[in-house]
């Protein structure tokens, strides 16, 4: 029995909004464990949305239309990046409308209204947070799409659905330009989810907050999506490096079966990645903010390395 | 199918040499340096030997063992020993900022591949396309001397780039003739004996490695 392509792409957008609380919880979970903390178990994210959702909204007097707007906005566009990436299937009839750089700018909305709305209330964290988050994607985002570049050079398109597919049927060679590229893809995605060594997801410390400054004001319901599309932020950062770096035992069409072995080999490879990441979290310390550039110059020269090895190596 | 996986090998050996001529760049402690040069001297031991085995070539087994022995371990010795005594820990100046040497070290990668390209053309050899890397490791080790103001980087500088003519010789060529590569090697041994009497000479007359400071033997006004 098969399953219609929307369905698959229904059942994708449930998958991510169901299973990214899940993901963030395991995250956390290993976190604790990695440095001999008492864990607070995978389902404590859903617990943490459900409460946000009971809370009233703390709103300052001077909140203007975007600070209210803002949450929904990056829920819904989080939501439609979901519909984008391959995560079971590359079966997805909304894939053809959008491919990897429409997919880099919608992350980038997402970043420009959370700025905007950092700085709308007028608070001085608020507008630090954004522009140290501008700073950050500016040199954050180049980085990312020659990264993915590589990729789509090594599989002639930018779609990422045809990108998956070519990736996952490829021959087994050793290819230098996608390590290159797996490695900036790896620095970037550390930098764009907030993550140690470049922002700590768990600091409310004045002076080395980045994202959370700038969602300080948020309370209820708003915080409570915005955290929910942090978790499927993250979620799909580690999907679209699974789906460009190793797709493999992704579903072709819509067979339940393939679909369910399509799910069980990426949940593994998440729980997989989610290890490397925290192993890396604990290893690092956070880098002082004026080191950042050099970091995110380094992921930019890596993935341009990797480009150029396609050219000369392969 | 053992000829195109050590070719592939041999594609990723080349790749972590350019990798590891940025990371020189990059660096800015001089025992990091050190460390570097001597990964950077392995993979190029490593591709040797797998052209060596290969193409058949045995005597690139003997140039591999050479430059294991040299530019591993008794060259990164030397330089390591040079620093513990003259007590040189310090980070390093460099004239150009380092993401600024970094982009310029791109340009000089996709320079050598353009420069190269005729040549990979008329080859038939399975190592044609690593020549472009041979070649962007020299101009990546002679950015580094014009880029940075110490001796000890500018020695190393000097040491990557032979690390890239040799790199481009098994590339274009499977290596030189024995001879050839044994006189080399022993002109590097005795380099870093004359530059480890430079640097003592150096530092007692400066009081410093700085090459900046040799603009004071200039005889102005």
């Amino acid at each position: 029995m098969s399953l219609h392509p929307f369905a698959i792409e229904l059942l994708q957008f449930f998958l991510l909004l169901g299973l990214a609380p899940a993901f963030a919880g395991w995250v956390k979970m290993l976190k604790c464990r990695v440095q001999g903390r008492t864990a607070p178990g995978v389902l404590q994210p859903y617990r943490d949305i459900r409460r946000l959702f009971g809370k009233d909204i703390v709103l300052a007097e001077n909140a203007s239309w975007l600070f209210r707007f803002t949450p929904y906005l990056v829920f819904g566009v989080t939501v439609i990046a979901a519909g984008i990436i391959p995560l079971i299937s590359v079966d997805l009839p909304l894939s053809a409308t959008a491919d990897v750089i429409a997919l880099v700018m919608l992350f980038g909305i997402v970043r420009f209204f959370t700025a905007l709305a950092g700085m709308d209330i007028g608070t001085a964290f608020g507008g630090m947070g954004s522009s140290r988050e501008m700073t950050i994607a500016s040199l954050a985002e180049p980085a990312m799409l020659m990264a993915i570049f590589t990729v789509s050079l090594a599989s002639n398109s930018t779609s990422l659905t045809q990108m998956v597919s070519v990736m996952a049927h490829a021959e087994y060679v050793i290819r230098p330009s996608l390590a290159f590229a797996l490695a900036a893809f790896i620095m970037i995605a550390l930098a764009e989810t907030g993550r140690i060594p470049v922002d700590n997801p768990a600091t409310h410390l004045e002076l080395t907050m980045i994202h959370e400054a700038m969602i300080l004001e948020y309370s209820g319901r708003h915080l409570a999506l915005i955290e929910w599309a942090g978790m499927m932020k993250l979620t799909l950062f580690f999907a679209l490096g699974i789906a460009a770096f190793c797709p493999w035992g992704i579903s072709t069409g819509g067979d339940i079966i393939s679909l369910a072995l399509a799910f069980g080999t990426l949940a593994v490879k998440l729980m997989v990645g989610a290890l490397v990441m925290v192993l890396i979290e604990t290893g690092l310390a956070k880098m002082r903010i004026f080191r950042l550039p050099e970091y995110l110059g380094s992921a930019f020269l890596l993935a341009t390395l990797g480009m150029i090895a396609f050219f000369i190596l392969e | 199918m053992t000829h195109t996986l050590a070719a592939q090998i041999n594609n990723l050996l080349a790749a972590l040499i350019l990798l590891s001529a940025f990371a020189l760049l990059a660096q800015r402690k001089i025992l990091g340096l050190v460390h570097i040069f001597a990964w950077q001297g392995f993979f190029l031991a490593l591709s040797t030997a797998v052209i060596g085995f290969a193409s058949g070539e045995h005597h690139l087994y003997i140039s591999s063992l050479l430059t294991l022995g040299m530019k591993v371990i008794l060259l990164p010795y030397i330089l390591y020993s040079l620093v513990r005594k003259l007590k040189i820990h310090r980070d390093i100046e460099a004239v150009v900022n380092i993401p600024t040497t970094m982009l310029l070290g791109i340009m000089l990668v996709v320079f050598s591949y353009h420069l190269t390209a005729p040549i990979r053309e008329l080859s038939n050899l399975m190592t044609r396309s690593t020549l472009a890397v041979a070649l962007a490791t020299v101009m990546l080790g002679m950015l580094m001397m014009v880029t940075r103001r110490h001796a000890v980087t500018q020695i190393l500088g000097f040491l990557a780039m032979e690390n890239g003519l040799f790199f481009a010789a098994t590339s274009a060529t499977y290596g030189m003739p024995m001879v050839v590569e044994l006189g080399v090697a022993l002109d590097l041994l005795i380099a870093a004996f004359i530059f480890g009497i430079f640097f003592f000479h150096i530092n007692t007359t400066f009081d410093s490695l700085d090459v900046e400071q040799m603009a004071k033997l200039k005889e102005t006004d």
